[in-house]
């Protein structure tokens, strides 16, 4: 018997430890409950579907378990399958956040299913198999995982977009999103196809041991170096990748997707996208850019820098005139990818500017999630039978029906608008200060003085919910999940704020790259 | 009380916020209670301010910023939270704790609505405020700085009259605008004086060696912030709406101290930021004193034709700060020491005026000038306290506001005559404007029947108003210690960008010991007094600053 189950078991043992399969355990813990989820849910009475996001929360919660074990493996930087995964404190600190955002938006979703009657367990079956994707994304080392990564994601989400099946606008927005979501990945695949071109000119004699392929990011990093700045091959992958990506984070010109797909998707589904998706793509992309394209930093630099301002220009002023508050929210989340890029470009242009652009970059990410969701939250809270909650009018006089929510509205709002001293405005601040350090003063004058009118709409929000009168509208019922969030997501935004110093450590954590690559 | 003893600055900053952090916690339902605990810790709050009065060292050797508390804060970025006040601070922070009270006990019936979130609103308001006058951190600064904003923005926006939207939301961007410009320019401070510090004297003693073209980007940077908040001449269009529309608390509060950040502002910030290149120098003083010129006068040119007392009286702040900012940047000693003094007598009786627009206003709940006349008949208290208010906002002798334009007027002539006589037509233009609104309201016949049984001041209004009264007689009698506390500083500041200043001084007066006299000499502290008027104008710095009144303005 214990013969029988050592066979079977002997292969997994030695998968998991000497093939590198312990690498994989946060994703496999989230699989395992995705399927657990598929086979139970038709079991299910209609009143017991809570149990899928218990389910699902379960499987965010040992995932995050076998993540926090892996900490120990990360510092070396890890390598398995061949050079196609890493496990890194980039990658870490990523899944982190994944983690987090998903089971805020589970903590969320219980009840909005509930009040859509849509509450089936390919939800978070689908939630789950996102986040696996997102961090193939972050993990991956290699072309062909990375893309399979983002296509995982993708597709989970064009689904979720269109979760609300009865509702014409999520319609809409779930096909609107994978039209232009295919034609983008098509791009990037076109992208990748020309790298792995690029990669079979790496010399690669003097590397020991087993080769690694074309596909790997450092052969490729090594070509490009090899090839040098003005080989026209490279400029087009460089071109196509980075189109490819910038559609994924939103970025202008690539942002017309963002609030159709906003608008229609399901509230906490569009938290989830805001963020997680968003957060992948930026890792991803940062990823492609601080290994594959170092070698050209100079190039993308002033690319990066014209769509970001172009971001913060767009998502802006288009915000001003929305009366939608989800649509509002998907054109402020364009102009924070704008900062986001800032500090990218500030860590591309010199080695000072690195690691305070970078810290940026990845504090700006942790904070961005926690106030965005919170934002979202409180959409969620207002929704009930029949009304989404998301117009500008369905918030009047929410001071009078709901104190918390309009005192956490307002946490939220000030914090992304980056009023000190809440996480927002520190985010903004190692940007703006990383910007300075690297002498980009004119770039920092356009990223402080677009504050302004992020207040302005910001601030029609919270007009909104304090000094406009309430109508018959009646007071919002927050349910014990969204009271949990609401606390979470408070406590994070005002203490990244008043003492950043624990967040500050994380994300500074998560710039060291321990792997064989050399570049900076 | 040990930990008062040693930690006195935190005190006073955070027990407003322990009031507010309580609120919370107080019943929607219960009206009262909020009332009863917004005005306890308005009174605490006074009352743990005032032993720094008396603690206060004036001795020449002690420390320039006293009461000084530093602690790690953020590390990563050498953020501290470091606190210290000078003589300078030292007024301000009283003045805001007073008129903090004050304006508190002057809402007790005027707030009918929501009073919980207005008396917590209020006291983070004092927190934001207070946090400004003591931080010496550039950090913890604009954090205070920009804090502040957000409970002022509710106060007009809930409490407000009709147009409070408009005017809360205008009156934050407005001030955020600066904000963020100055944000950037604290940044580069911070890197050019080599980045690991947001120390306040630090930096600022780092910035006089830096080159000429920094030097004035850096002027720039931090004035924007200061000119809207002061606000100077074309960055004053918030003021008149923010304060028209604010509850009479909030229009007290927003005159009496808000404004005064600006003023501090250029003080303790844009005064050591002063490029050292005398060229580019004079151009920015001269670009200065002509933009306070401008105010002055244009605000009191404005104030003459409104129809709305409160908009007169917003007006009038234009005016007066346009004062205090020329005193600042004559760079005298007397200019200097006479627009501190101008601040006080502003928030002292603007705020008065503000608050006898409210008695009436709640009564009436009208501003207009036209609605009234006569009030005198039936409310002769009411205007006598008006007419004393009045009096000291337009600068008659033995009261507040004399002592302060006298002083800003002198420090200017010795700079030039034709500031100062422009200045002077802005005083006769105050006394104009401030008369003839008296005369409106106060003298004739009652023409309206509804004002004919007003009520007279009531108690509690007394008991704001009489403080303030009281204040503005001891200014306009007795300066002297006021004087006192603020040598020093004073001293120091006109020292730093001013230097040509007490070379003159001292070429002039061979007494004193020609050898360098730096801030310990006695001799020197002795010099801003009153007492060394004769003969200082003709010396005014021949060396530092080329001919300033003559060659370097077109006319």
């Amino acid at each position: 018997m214990f013969d029988l189950i050592h066979r079977i078991l002997g292969p997994f043992q030695s998968f998991m430890q000497q093939g590198g399969g312990g690498l994989l355990l946060p994703e496999m813990m989230l699989v395992l409950f995705a399927m657990g989820i598929l086979l139970t849910d038709h079991l299910l009475e209609v009143r017991d579907k809570f149990f899928n996001a218990l389910m699902a929360m379960l499987g965010v919660i040992f995932s995050a378990i076998t993540l926090w074990q892996l900490r120990r493996v990360a510092e070396g930087g890890a390598v398995g399958f061949s050079h196609s995964l890493v496990v890194d404190p980039f990658f870490i600190f990523f899944g982190l956040i994944f983690l987090i955002a998903t089971a805020l938006v589970i903590l969320l979703s219980v009840r909005y299913l509930q009040i859509e009657d849509e509450n089936h367990g390919e939800y978070y079956a689908l939630m789950l198999f996102a986040t696996v994707g997102m961090m193939f994304m972050v993990s991956g080392y290699d072309l062909i995982v990375e893309f399979l990564g983002l296509e995982t994601m993708a597709l989970s989400f064009y689904v979720l977009a269109g979760f609300l099946r009865r509702d014409k606008r999520s319609n809409e927005g779930a096909v609107k999103y994978l039209l232009l979501g295919a034609f983008s990945s098509a791009i990037l695949a076109y992208g990748f196809s020309i790298l792995y071109g690029i990669g079979a000119t790496a010399n690669l004699s003097s590397t020991e041991g087993p080769l690694p392929p074309r596909t790997n990011l450092e052969v490729i990093q090594a070509a490009i170096e090899f090839r040098g700045h003005g080989d026209l091959l490279v400029i087009l992958a460089l071109v196509t990748v980075i189109a490819g990506m910038f559609f994924k984070i939103a970025a202008v010109p690539f942002h017309q997707w963002a609030p159709d797909v906003y608008e229609g998707a399901p509230t906490p589904i569009t938290a989830y996208i805001s963020v997680a998706s968003k957060t992948a793509s930026f890792a991803m992309l940062l990823r492609l850019l601080l290994t594959v394209f170092w070698p050209l930093r100079l190039d993308w630099a002033m690319l990066v820098a014209g769509v970001a301002i172009a971001s913060l220009t767009i998502g802006n002023f288009a915000a001003i005139t929305q009366t939608n508050v989800k649509r509002m929210l998907a054109y402020s989340s364009i102009s924070h990818v704008g900062y986001i890029l800032l500090g990218i470009v500030a860590a591309a242009s010199s080695t000072l500017g690195f690691m305070t652009g970078m810290k940026g970059v990845a504090f700006y990410l942790f904070v961005y999630g926690f106030m965005t969701i919170g934002a979202f939250a409180v959409l969620i809270v207002l929704q009930r039978q029949g009304i989404i909650g998301d117009e500008l009018d369905d918030l009047n006089g929410l001071y009078r029906r709901s104190p918390l929510s309009a005192a956490v509205l307002l946490i939220f709002m000030l914090s992304l608008a980056g009023i000190p001293p809440l996480a927002g405005f520190i985010g903004k601040y190692f940007i703006l200060q990383a910007l300075i350090e690297t002498g980009h003063t004119r770039l920092a004058l356009f990223g402080a003085l677009y504050i302004v009118p992020a207040l302005y709409y910001y601030f029609r929000i919270v007009a909104h919910a304090y000094l406009y009168e309430p109508g018959n509208a009646p007071s919002p019922v927050i349910t014990l999940g969204q009271r949990i969030s609401f606390a979470v997501l408070c406590f994070v935004t005002v203490a990244a704020g008043i003492y950043p110093e624990p967040f500050v450590k994380l994300a500074t954590y998560s710039l060291f790259f321990p792997t064989t690559f050399s570049g900076h | 009380m040990e930990f008062y003893n040693t930690h006195i600055l935190t005190v006073v900053l955070f027990t407003p916020l322990v009031g507010s952090l309580l609120l919370l916690f107080v019943p929607r339902d219960s009206e009262n209670a909020h009332r009863v605990i917004g005005n306890l810790f308005a009174f605490l709050g006074f009352l743990v301010s005032l032993p720094l009065i008396w603690r206060f060292s004036l001795s020449p050797t002690a420390d320039r910023y006293q009461f000084m508390e530093n602690v790690d804060w953020i590390p990563s970025i050498g953020a501290h939270y470091s606190l210290g006040i000078d003589g300078i601070s030292l007024c301000l922070v009283i003045l805001t704790t007073l008129l903090g009270l004050i304006s508190i006990l002057s809402s007790w019936s005027a707030i009918k609505i929501r009073r919980k979130e207005y008396y917590l609103l209020f006291l983070l308001l004092q927190v934001g405020m207070l946090g400004v006058f003591m931080s010496l951190d550039f950090f913890l600064f604009y954090m205070f700085w920009e804090v502040m904003l957000v409970p002022m923005y509710f106060l007009i926006g809930v409490w407000g009259s009709d147009r409070r939207l408009y005017a809360a939301i205008k009156f934050f961007l407005y001030t955020l605008i600066g904000s963020v410009i100055m944000l950037l320019g604290i940044l580069a401070l911070y890197f050019k004086a080599g980045g690991g510090t947001f120390d306040i004297p630090t930096l600022l003693a780092t910035a006089s060696s830096f080159d000429t073209k920094t030097q004035v980007l850096l002027f720039w940077a931090f004035f924007f912030a200061f000119a809207i908040k002061v606000p100077m001449f074309p960055f004053h269009t918030w003021l008149p709406d923010a304060h028209t529309e604010a509850p009479t608390a909030g229009s007290v509060i927003l005159a009496g101290v808000l404004l005064k950040m600006g003023t501090y502002g250029f003080i303790r910030f844009s005064l050591p930021l002063l490029p050292q290149d005398p060229a580019a120098r004079h151009k920015i003083i001269t670009i200065m004193l002509v933009v306070s010129v401008i105010s002055i006068l244009y605000g009191a040119l404005v104030c003459m034709m409104q129809k709305d007392m409160k908009k007169l009286v917003a007006y009038s702040s234009v005016s007066h700060l346009g004062f205090c900012t020329l005193g600042i940047f004559a760079l005298t000693p007397h200019g200097l020491s006479g627009s501190v003094i101008q601040q006080l007598n502003h928030g002292l009786s603007t705020g008065a005026l503000f608050l006898l627009i409210g008695v009436l206003y709640e009564r009436r709940h009208t501003r207009l000038i036209s609605e009234f006349g006569g009030l005198s008949t039936p409310m002769p208290n009411f205007a006598a306290v008006y007419m004393i208010a009045t009096l000291s906002s337009l600068g008659l002798p033995l009261l507040n506001g004399f002592i302060g334009e006298f002083m800003i007027l002198r420090g200017t002539y010795e700079v030039s005559i034709k500031y100062a006589a422009w200045a002077s037509i802005g005083i006769v233009l105050g006394a104009a404007y401030l008369l003839w609104l008296y005369q409106r309201v106060m003298f004739g016949p009652v023409t309206n029947p509804a004002n004919e049984h007003m009520e007279d001041l009531n108690a509690r209004e007394y008991a704001t108003l009489i403080p303030l009264i009281i204040l503005c007689f001891w200014i306009g009698i007795y300066p002297k210690p006021l004087i006192r506390v603020l040598e020093r500083p004073v001293q120091q500041i006109v020292q730093q960008v001013n230097p040509g200043y007490y070379g003159a001084e001292r070429a002039a007066a061979p007494a004193v010991n020609g050898e360098a006299a730096p801030a310990e000499s006695p001799a020197g502290a002795a010099v801003p007094a009153m007492d060394s008027m004769p003969g200082m104008a003709m010396p005014a710095n021949p060396g530092e600053t080329p001919a300033p009144a003559t060659e370097g303005k077109r006319p």
